[in-house]
């Protein structure tokens, strides 16, 4: 389903990715571990499409899309979803309008008819009661005013809501209680956890792992992936830190 | 007033006065809003391109009278207005108002508001963006007599430029005599967030639509819920929707 190999990226001219490889077949949950300043969220934000995050080298394949000639809303429309470590506050905007539109131009994208205002709310209720977090909130202008746990929470409500191919979810786990972080992780099991389906968690913390089981963990230090295995490695980091598995 | 003003009046400093000279002299409508009753004064100036539209009014607030003001200028080569208020005692002044600009459009807010007794209110509220080489202006000032004690008057101006050859001028002026007030002002010129953008466009809305929804938001509301909401927002719309 995704396919990188040799990634190159930098981002004002400074080098991050330096020759990343890795495929992730659908049906497939991958976790990305790795230290501070390895390039956990370049990752992300260069498969997404940021705008100043510049891939110089290597080839970014998404379900036969070439990635690196696609807009960032183009990628979306693909089937791509970026979960943000930080939750971007939109004042005026309501979740409710937001998601709408982010659905229709999806749709239109893949030549598809619509949605209508009752269609689109029905949908959105139902991910948001599967998710524990209070319908009301959809009215809200978008992660206004919401807590850290809220905004997780909203963004898998927004999965929810997209439907995704492809998961990448960067640091969702951060700044969750243990409530937060069980309904998040359910979350990511019931929308994504699926054969068409595959998932990019990046994540510092074996916790998260304990409620979504990833079928591959690697390990990235300085812009490459250094060591893969299965749900065991991620333990073994946990016991023994990064430093030594890194070097 | 029937010289053609210069750039030397604070007022008409930021104008377009080879437009101005076009429909010189300008007529001024008087408005006197008897004590307890209410004014409302829709202005839109949506006019053609190539207009030249200035509205100037002076409005007599009697006491405990209020008069509410709503401005949308969202098209024209000039679209200029000037309010000139009185308060007596216990009266509201309320000023909402929107600019639209784009080209080498010039839109221009101007107010010039004097608390001449105790316990009036003024809240002046004003949102401008500007792409192009347009120029968009408020420029507002508050006076505050010596008698007019627990006046409570707040401006506040934001604008937003899409583009950097575009130009914002905000200048909320107090001038105060009286001791016991409490006026408040602000001004913020922007650009639209680029965080935002990003995460709009991460959840699969094209740039234009984004930015589209992000100016509204910044726009949008602030007639809501108002007699003039359907008729000035469709003005708006219309207004960004050709400049994105």
């Amino acid at each position: 389903m995704l396919k990188i190999e040799n990634l190159h990226a930098e981002i004002d001219g400074k080098q991050i990715l330096k020759g990343l490889s890795l495929a992730v077949n659908a049906g497939e949950i991958h976790a990305i571990m790795g230290p501070n300043g390895a390039g956990k969220s370049t990752l992300g934000y260069v498969l997404a499409g940021k705008p100043g995050y510049e891939v110089t080298d290597g080839t970014l394949n998404f379900l036969n899309f070439d990635l690196r000639d696609m807009a960032p809303h183009a990628r979306a429309a693909a089937g791509l979803f970026l979960g943000f470590q930080y939750p971007v506050e939109i004042p005026g905007v309501s979740n409710l309008q937001f998601l709408r539109e982010a659905l229709n131009a999806q749709r239109k994208g893949r030549g598809e008819p619509p949605l209508s205002g009752a269609e689109f709310l029905k949908i959105a209720r139902a991910q948001a009661a599967a998710l524990g977090l209070d319908p009301e909130m959809l009215k809200r202008p978008v992660n206004v005013g919401f807590s850290g746990g809220e905004k997780k929470r909203a963004e898998m409500v927004q999965m929810g809501i997209i439907d995704p191919k492809f998961a990448i979810l960067d640091e969702t786990d951060s700044g969750l209680d243990i409530d937060a972080l069980r309904a998040v992780g359910a979350g990511i099991n019931t929308i994504m956890r699926k054969p068409d389906r595959a998932v990019l968690l990046i994540t510092h913390y074996q916790r998260l792992l304990d409620y979504v089981r990833p079928d591959f963990v690697h390990v990235l230090a300085d812009g490459r992936i250094v060591r893969s295995g299965g749900p065991e490695l991620a333990l073994e980091l946990e016991r023994e830190g990064y430093k030594d598995i890194a070097a | 007033m029937t010289a053609l003003p210069t750039k030397r009046d604070e007022t008409w400093r930021y104008s377009d006065l080879e437009a101005v000279a076009r429909v010189w002299p300008v007529a001024t409508h008087a408005h006197v809003v008897p004590a307890g009753e209410t004014l409302a004064l829709p202005i839109l100036l949506d006019a053609a391109d190539d207009a030249v539209t200035i509205e100037d009014h002076e409005i007599e607030i009697g006491a405990s009278a209020q008069a509410i003001v709503h401005v949308a200028i969202t098209s024209g080569r000039l679209g200029r207005v000037f309010v000139k208020v009185r308060l007596a005692e216990g009266a509201h002044f309320e000023l909402t108002g929107a600019i639209v600009g784009g080209g080498s459009d010039t839109h221009e807010i101007v107010t010039r508001v004097t608390h001449a007794e105790p316990n009036a209110t003024s809240a002046q509220t004003v949102r401008i963006v500007l792409g192009g080489q347009a120029t968009g202006s408020y420029l507002g000032k508050v006076a505050v007599a010596r008698d007019a004690q627990k006046t409570d008057a707040t401006q506040s101006a934001k604008a937003m430029l899409l583009a950097r050859t575009a130009t914002a001028n905000l200048k909320p002026e107090l001038e105060i005599y009286a001791d016991d007030v409490k006026c408040a002002h602000g001004a913020t010129v922007g650009e639209l967030d680029a965080q935002a953008l990003f995460y709009l466009a991460a959840r699969g809305i094209p740039p234009a639509e984004a930015k589209a929804l992000l100016l509204r938001a910044f726009v949008g509301g602030l007639f809501e819920g108002t007699p003039d909401e359907t008729r000035f927002d469709a003005a708006i719309d219309a207004a960004l929707e050709k400049m994105l």
